[in-house]
């Protein structure tokens, strides 16, 4: 068994409400597995069924080998979970809560729970009632860090966090990875997932829109680029991947003259020179750049896509670029 | 907030209009109505502001508000009405008043008895538990709107708004008085159209809505102190018992020296405006100026803190748990285990009250027949002594009751409020969560009827000299209440696991008609099969009455059925 977790087509409604619509996750034994998508795309949805809580209506779903839906109770005893928005027992205390729900997966380490008592900076004896959001988090954590289990389901558990306790919470999910446990981290925040993850799996409306490793992702998108040229190269813009492609004449003293007209209709050589700007399909970027260096360039500028970037366009629901092979890197 | 915001905004417009002089000097025109404008603006702004708030507030207990005022009146009109047809006679009344006044137990229950009129008799019957139930009206409805907005930071958002610092606290105030006012109008105006004498209706409604005013202000001071709704309430509610029983004390003295008790508790003012013998109107005039003060040190105890703070700390709990404290049903005693202390302290109470009255019953209630057959087709027994003590045992098994089915519609409060959630991705089980509620429901509600048995016994024992043989006996009565209580939480339980949605009013509704059918259907000579749905009709009649094991069998044999079904249901069924 190599996949700690293992969801296909999974499919859930509530009423007429469709929350999942064939949903495909796969989560590799010991790794960190980012798991995006909008509010309300079906992230949470999804780590109920795989928790047991929920029935799904369609696909098959394993975890850690097993049936979430029958073997709940065996497997709960194997994982920890960090629900969104955490509500607690207002009568009992922190401390007391992550005691009973550590207990109830089958053991605390107690040398583990008091230095993270201690690095999240929590007050283990006041009434839950009395703890801000951000504090009912670190006592569902506490509790899930340190419990004896070899998977951590945790959804957007730094939501509530301040940049301290996010930074904390980064070395832990850090360690955890050195020690071989496998998390999957639902989370809004990009550079805690660039941080983090080394796979991540989008989803949008239930489904999944894309899976693989960030280096993967970042493939399938376009790089900017940036240039001054001694002359616009012919039929640049008539090149397959090339996009939003804007040319200025170049005087030399850094002033721009007009900009440039419909695409083909580049006038080339006009003054002494052209600055570029494009967006380029990262996988036709060898191909432009052949195209620049034969025009002679002056300086360039290259920048890879920004996770931002990515997920923008997934969440807003376009179409990405190239995105006809949805490879699982 | 916004949508009323922006109305008063546009309201300003004219009066500020109106608001400037038609003619006059030239020159100084401009400048006065500019002053004006800015004097009347802000004020204004601020009252309309608040009127949103009052407005917000009646509109989210259109349902309660409604529901507290109804029943509070039909039982305050219900009860003079019936005197009325009850007691004809002046001989009648005369010895049921003599009757109450020789019992100590009945003037510390019911308040000083000051005639043997219709209008008297009612205002000792009704009169001081009418008042607390106003009282208690009041503090919910203060908390409500007060503290309880401030911990949810609903007020957070409200705050934020421009409105003033003690809107909210003025807001609830408000919505109180008014209701208390209403409550009076409704009290004076159902007692005075079923014949009684207009004055001491007025009295004794106005009487009622004053006390409710007194608690609505000590809500409002409570509110201040704790820094959670439920802290909150614990303190007004604390203070309303203490006022109860001061006033017991005073009214148990019967002209002794403690007698001045009565004019140290709001709830003995009642007594002391001496509605319907002697009217004494300023005493109500004391009524509403303590409610003023209170109210005025409640706003000075706000402005005193900051929003979420309470003025008493909260005190910190263990950093560990308890060794014990590692399964659902441990979690579920930690958690209820306070409240549960509180209903086996009210059992032993009211256990000792009615067991005390048990002893007198016969004197008490004199020639009323009406009462005596009422009594006896409730409890069944030739004695009437028995059937006194048999009926009470069966409100007590309703009780308890009630307590067995809130402690199980946790479970889906649980569940809605996502705790659950938590819970239920560990190694707890569904079927194991919803076991240890069960079981700390029936476990509670035995406790509770011990604890009624216990107090029944003990007091009606002392008062006949026999307590070996009387504490027995009433325990057994009390507990025999528990098949029945069972089959109600079964009902809870199924209800639950099948029905989630609908289970917390579908519970209440269910545990309402086994009170109503237990409790009417004898006196409304309902068909048997419609007075058998009720668990509570199979319950035996004790004491007095004879056990037969077979209902009890039934009762038992449908309870696990019942949560048997509940439970496979739950296992099937989503969470959240």
């Amino acid at each position: 068994m190599s996949e700690a977790i293992a969801a296909s087509g999974l499919r859930k409604h509530f009423g007429r409400t469709v929350a999942l619509d064939g949903l495909e996750l796969s989560v590799a034994v010991g790794e960190v597995h980012g798991f995006l998508g909008p509010n309300g795309s079906g992230k949470t949805t999804t780590i109920r069924i795989l928790l047991g809580l929920l029935r799904a209506d369609g696909g098959t779903a394993r975890l850690l080998g097993g049936d979430p839906w029958r073997q709940a109770t065996v497997l709960h005893r194997r994982l920890a979970y960090v629900p969104g928005d955490v509500t607690l027992w207002p009568n009992l205390t922190g401390g007391e809560i992550i005691d009973l729900l550590g207990r109830l997966r089958g053991g605390l380490n107690a040398k583990r729970r008091a230095s993270l008592v201690e690095r999240f900076d929590l007050d283990p004896t006041k009434k839950s009632r009395a703890y801000s959001r951000g504090n009912r988090q670190k006592v569902a954590l506490i509790s899930a860090l340190a419990s004896d289990v070899e998977l951590l389901l945790l959804d957007e558990p730094t939501a509530g966090l301040d940049p301290l306790m996010e930074a904390a919470f980064r070395d832990c999910i850090e360690e955890e990875r050195r020690g071989g446990r496998t998390v999957l981290l639902s989370s809004h925040i990009l550079s805690e997932v660039e941080a983090l993850c080394e796979r991540v799996t989008i989803i949008r409306a239930g489904r999944t829109v894309e899976s693989g490793t960030l280096a993967g992702l970042r493939h399938l998108t376009r790089t900017s680029i940036a240039a001054d040229l001694a002359a616009l190269p012919a039929g640049l813009a008539q090149l397959p991947g090339v996009h939003d492609l804007d040319v200025q004449d170049f005087t030399g003293n850094g002033a721009a003259a007009a900009t440039a007209g419909a695409p083909g209709t580049a006038r080339d050589g006009a003054g002494p020179g052209v600055r570029v700007r494009c967006q380029v399909d990262s996988d036709k970027l060898d191909e432009v750049l052949r195209q620049l260096a034969a025009a002679r360039v002056l300086s360039l500028v290259c920048q890879p896509p920004t996770l931002e970037e990515l997920f923008l366009r997934h969440y807003s629901g376009q179409v990405p670029a190239v995105g006809q092979p949805r490879v699982p890197a | 907030m916004t949508a009323p915001e922006g109305r008063a905004a546009d309201w300003t417009e004219p009066s500020r209009q109106r608001a400037a002089p038609p003619t006059g000097l030239r020159s100084e025109e401009p400048k006065a109505s500019e002053r004006r404008g800015k004097e009347a603006g802000p004020a204004a702004r601020r009252r309309r502001t608040n009127t949103a708030l009052i407005r917000l507030a009646v509109r989210r207990d259109r349902i309660m508000l409604p529901a507290w005022l109804y029943v509070l009146t039909i039982v305050v009109v219900s009860t003079g009405y019936s005197f009325k047809r009850l007691y004809q006679t002046a001989a009648s009344r005369e010895s049921i008043a003599a009757g109450i006044g020789r019992s100590a137990s009945n003037l510390a229950l019911g308040g000083p008895l000051y005639g043997d009129s219709i209008g008297a008799l009612t205002v000792y019957k009704i009169g001081a538990g009418c008042a607390v139930a106003a009282g208690l009206m009041s503090i919910f409805l203060v908390v409500r709107h007060t503290r309880a907005d401030e911990e949810t930071g609903r007020l957070e958002l409200v705050g934020s708004t421009a409105v003033g610092r003690h809107a909210a606290l003025a807001s609830g105030v408000i919505v109180a008085a008014a209701a208390n006012c209403v409550l009076a109008l409704l009290i004076f105006a159902g007692l005075a159209a079923v014949g009684l004498p207009a004055g001491g209706s007025a009295a004794l409604g106005l009487a009622i809505g004053s006390c409710g005013l007194v608690f609505a202000a000590v809500a409002a001071a409570a509110a201040q102190l704790s820094a959670s709704a439920r802290g909150a309430r614990g303190i007004a509610i604390a203070a309303l018992v203490a006022a109860y029983l001061v006033m017991s004390g005073g009214a148990a003295a019967r002209g002794g020296g403690a007698r001045w008790l009565l004019w140290a508790s709001p709830v003995g003012w009642v007594t002391q405006v001496r509605a319907y013998t002697g009217d004494r109107w300023p005493v109500l005039a004391l009524m509403v100026a303590a409610a003023a003060v209170v109210a005025v040190a409640a706003a000075a105890l706000a402005s005193a803190r900051d929003l979420d703070a309470g003025l008493v700390p909260e005190r910190p709990g263990p950093p560990r748990a308890a060794r014990s404290l590692r399964s659902p049903l441990t979690l579920a005693w930690r958690v209820q285990r306070t409240g549960l202390a509180g209903w086996v302290v009210g059992g032993l109470f009211y256990g000792g009250v009615f067991g005390s009255i048990a002893s007198g019953i016969g004197s008490f209630l004199g020639s009323g027949t009406g009462v005596k057959n009422a009594i006896t087709r409730l409890g069944g027994q030739a004695s009437l002594t028995d059937a006194y003590l048999a009926a009470v045992m069966m409100i007590m098994g309703l009780v308890a009751a009630a307590y067995a089915v809130s402690a199980v519609l946790r479970l889906r409060s649980d569940e809605s409020a996502q705790r659950a959630e938590p819970l239920l991705a560990t190694g707890a089980s569904r079927t194991g969560w919803a076991a240890a509620q069960l079981i700390l429901a029936l476990g509670g509600a035995a406790v509770v009827l011990a604890a009624v048995g216990l107090g029944s016994g003990l007091s009606y024992g002392a008062r006949t000299g026999d307590v070996g043989a009387q504490l027995p006996h009433l325990l057994g009565a009390a507990l025999a209440q528990l098949p029945a209580v069972l089959a109600v939480s079964a009902v809870a339980v199924a209800l639950f696991g099948l029905l989630p949605r609908s289970c917390v009013a579908a519970g209440w509704t269910a545990l309402a008609l086994a009170a109503v059918l237990a409790l009417f259907g004898p006196t409304l000579r309902l068909a048997q099969p419609i007075q058998d749905i009720s668990p509570f009709t199979h319950s035996p009649k004790l004491p007095g009455g004879t056990v037969s094991a077979e209902p009890l069998v039934w009762l038992v044999l449908a309870a696990v059925a019942l949560a048997a079904a509940g439970v496979i249901g739950l296992r099937r069924r989503d969470i959240g």
